[in-house]
């Protein structure tokens, strides 16, 4: 049999991580117990349980994690509510990776970064910043500003607290919606807590979170005198085959599969409003 | 050039059927001509083209992608892929051959559609010149010649005659095995192209203007005020797109069958309102945006992505089948119209 790239390949869960009331992590290798494939921060990959469905997922993990790949994935449809009723062991299906990616060695290499992201919109970046952190010296400051509705819907929040806001050049700014007991940081909505940290306009952003959040945020940094080419975001629409044949996933004339998910916002200026 | 007369028509298919499996456009028992397996008995149509376009024997309404075995935490990977036999596909008319062009943009390109391949490799086009167009007709827009289509060989029928003309190394390989066809002047179907081209200069859409779809004019058209007007009246049937010849786009299905699950591929409909639709929501909500994305698709978004080739060859399907009677014409001339 000729491998069709619609055919996955099957992998198995070895780890499950409940980190929030509807958002797991889950580790996923090849049944020969590697790394399935190799890819950029950005791109995502198939997922599949056959009799339930194939669902795109961001990749979590960094590439250079050399044994593994992790998806942050939050409980809210069909497939994601099978994935998160299952035990470690669990042998799924697994296709990919699609898409570009962000450009971290070329338009990302010595700038000043700024990562914005809400909720869930961190799995993406999670990718980068770890990657970013394992590449340090190609990079300068890293800002990171997360939100969520609360403290317990930060994703991951023992390596934020252990690991990324302990490193050196790198600046956390952690905020939730609503006051909380037992939380001390900022209360607010992400795209204000943004202008009130009046960040330098030489920083290159990479955000991901709800549309909304996208939104307001975006009107913030122009506000701060930020070019939306100075911005880089990363898409989700429904998608099938992740090949860019099934034909939904398009934004106008781009298909957000293969010519994304991440687009940088001054081309987004070019293309229908229809995400 | 090689011929055969008409009366001989059934030896001809019976010798291609010697060699491959066969399908000729033939009336079916509803009285739709569709391209039917050919054995002794089946009988050419006499209708312009068939319902369906011959886009179904390469990239079928529904087909097999994989099965699956689950246990448990376990499961198998088991290949379940239909078998492609070689075929011959007899009677395609020059616009749904062009639709091979763009079906083969999509699926052919990186990383390559092995399902849609294997059966263009299997599959041999015989053509037919159209010799009586209809007034739904327009593919000349497009640039294609009903009087001389391309395909792997051509044929040109009138009353007495069938001509053959081989164009590639496949139709000659099958030209070859046909003792039955003998040869004769490539004069001789220039009487039949001047009659058809006299008839095409005739039709309604012969002049269609499909200028003003280029990719700098994507905004404005996407936000041109006629969608609303325009997909009002839309049922969301999806008829349009299961007899388009270009409409490529699909589904994957999972079926459970208590043993195995078997993951399959279907057509699906840009008119449908689940086509986009994921946990969060949908980013087409109302059958306005469907509406939009399939004429955009065509004339805009891709000629983009192609060179300027439109998604649409002018068959006329849909100019017949749409039960509101709205259609890719309709669409372009009000677009321009409302854009001036």
């Amino acid at each position: 049999m000729r491998q069709d790239p619609l055919i996955p390949m099957l992998g198995e869960v070895t780890m499950i991580r409940t980190d929030t009331p509807d958002v797991k992590t889950f580790r996923v290798v090849g049944i020969d117990g590697k790394k399935p494939f190799e890819h950029i921060p950005g791109q995502c990959a198939m997922l599949s349980i056959p009799g339930v469905g194939e669902a795109l997922f961001s990749i979590t993990s960094s590439p250079t994690e050399p044994d593994y790949v992790d998806f942050s994935i939050k409980k809210c449809g069909c497939v994601t509510t099978w994935l998160h009723s299952m035990d470690v062991g669990q042998q799924v299906t697994i296709r990919g990776p699609y898409g570009n990616g962000f450009p971290v060695d070329t338009e990302l290499a010595g700038k000043d970064l700024l990562f914005i992201a809400g909720g869930i919109g961190l799995a993406p970046l999670h990718s980068v910043i770890n990657y970013c952190r394992h590449y340090r010296d190609r990079y300068g400051k890293i800002d990171i500003v997360y939100g969520s509705r609360s403290k317990d819907d930060l994703v991951d929040y023992p390596e934020i607290i252990d690991e990324w806001c302990k490193e050196d050049g790198i600046n956390v700014h952690l905020t939730i919606d609503n006051p909380q007991e037992g939380w001390d940081g900022h209360v607010g909505f992400v795209p204000n807590f943004v202008k009130e940290l009046a960040f330098d306009t030489s920083k290159t952003v990479l955000m991901c979170g709800p549309p909304i959040m996208i939104k307001f945020t975006l009107a913030g940094l122009q506000e701060l005198g930020f070019d939306k080419s100075q911005v880089y975001t990363t898409f989700e629409l429904k998608m099938k085959c992740a090949l860019g044949k099934c034909g939904r996933c398009n934004i106008g004339d781009k298909y957000v599969c293969k010519d994304g998910p991440v687009f940088r916002l001054d081309e987004m200026d070019e293309l229908p409003d229809e995400y | 050039m090689k011929k055969i007369a008409r009366s001989e028509l059934n030896a001809l298919f019976a010798a291609i059927a010697e060699q491959k499996q066969l399908f000729i456009p033939a009336d079916n028992t509803a009285g739709q001509a569709e391209f039917i397996l050919w054995k002794d008995g089946v009988a050419l149509t006499e209708k312009l083209n068939t319902t369906r376009s011959a886009k179904d024997l390469f990239f079928p309404q529904v087909e097999n992608l994989v099965n699956f075995k689950v246990s448990d935490k376990k499961m198998e990977i088991i290949e379940n892929r239909d078998p492609a036999a070689p075929f011959v596909v007899f009677g395609v008319r020059a616009c749904d051959c062009r639709s091979f062009d763009i079906l083969d943009s999509v699926f052919l390109s990186e990383p390559v559609d092995t399902f849609y391949k294997a059966r263009r490799e299997n599959g041999i086009i015989v053509t037919l010149g159209c010799t009586k167009p209809a007034e739904t007709c327009f593919c000349g827009a497009f640039g294609i010649d009903a009087a001389n289509p391309a395909g792997d060989v051509t044929c040109w029928l009138d009353g007495e005659t069938l001509y053959w003309k081989s164009n590639t190394d496949k139709g000659k390989a099958l030209t070859a095995a046909l003792s039955v066809l003998t040869d004769c002047d490539e004069n001789a179907v220039v009487a039949i192209q001047e009659n058809t081209r006299k008839i095409l200069e005739k039709l309604p859409l012969n002049n269609l203007d499909l200028s003003g779809f280029e990719s700098d004019k994507l905004m404005e058209l996407f936000n041109n005020p006629a969608w609303t007007e325009l997909s009002e009246s839309c049922l969301g049937c999806g008829t349009c797109t299961f007899v388009c010849p270009t409409c490529q786009c699909y589904d994957v299905q999972d079926f459970d069958n208590g043993r195995e699950v078997r993951r399959f591929r279907c057509w699906d409909s840009c008119m449908y309102s689940d086509f986009t639709m994921m946990a969060h929501g949908t980013n087409r909500p109302t059958q306005k945006e469907r509406f939009r994305q399939r004429f955009m698709h065509k004339l805009v978004y891709y000629p983009s992505n192609n060179n300027g080739v439109f998604g649409c060859v002018g068959c006329g399907r849909c100019l017949q089948k749409c039960p509101i009677h709205m259609n890719i014409v309709k669409v372009a001339k009000k677009l321009k119209e409302v854009a001036k």
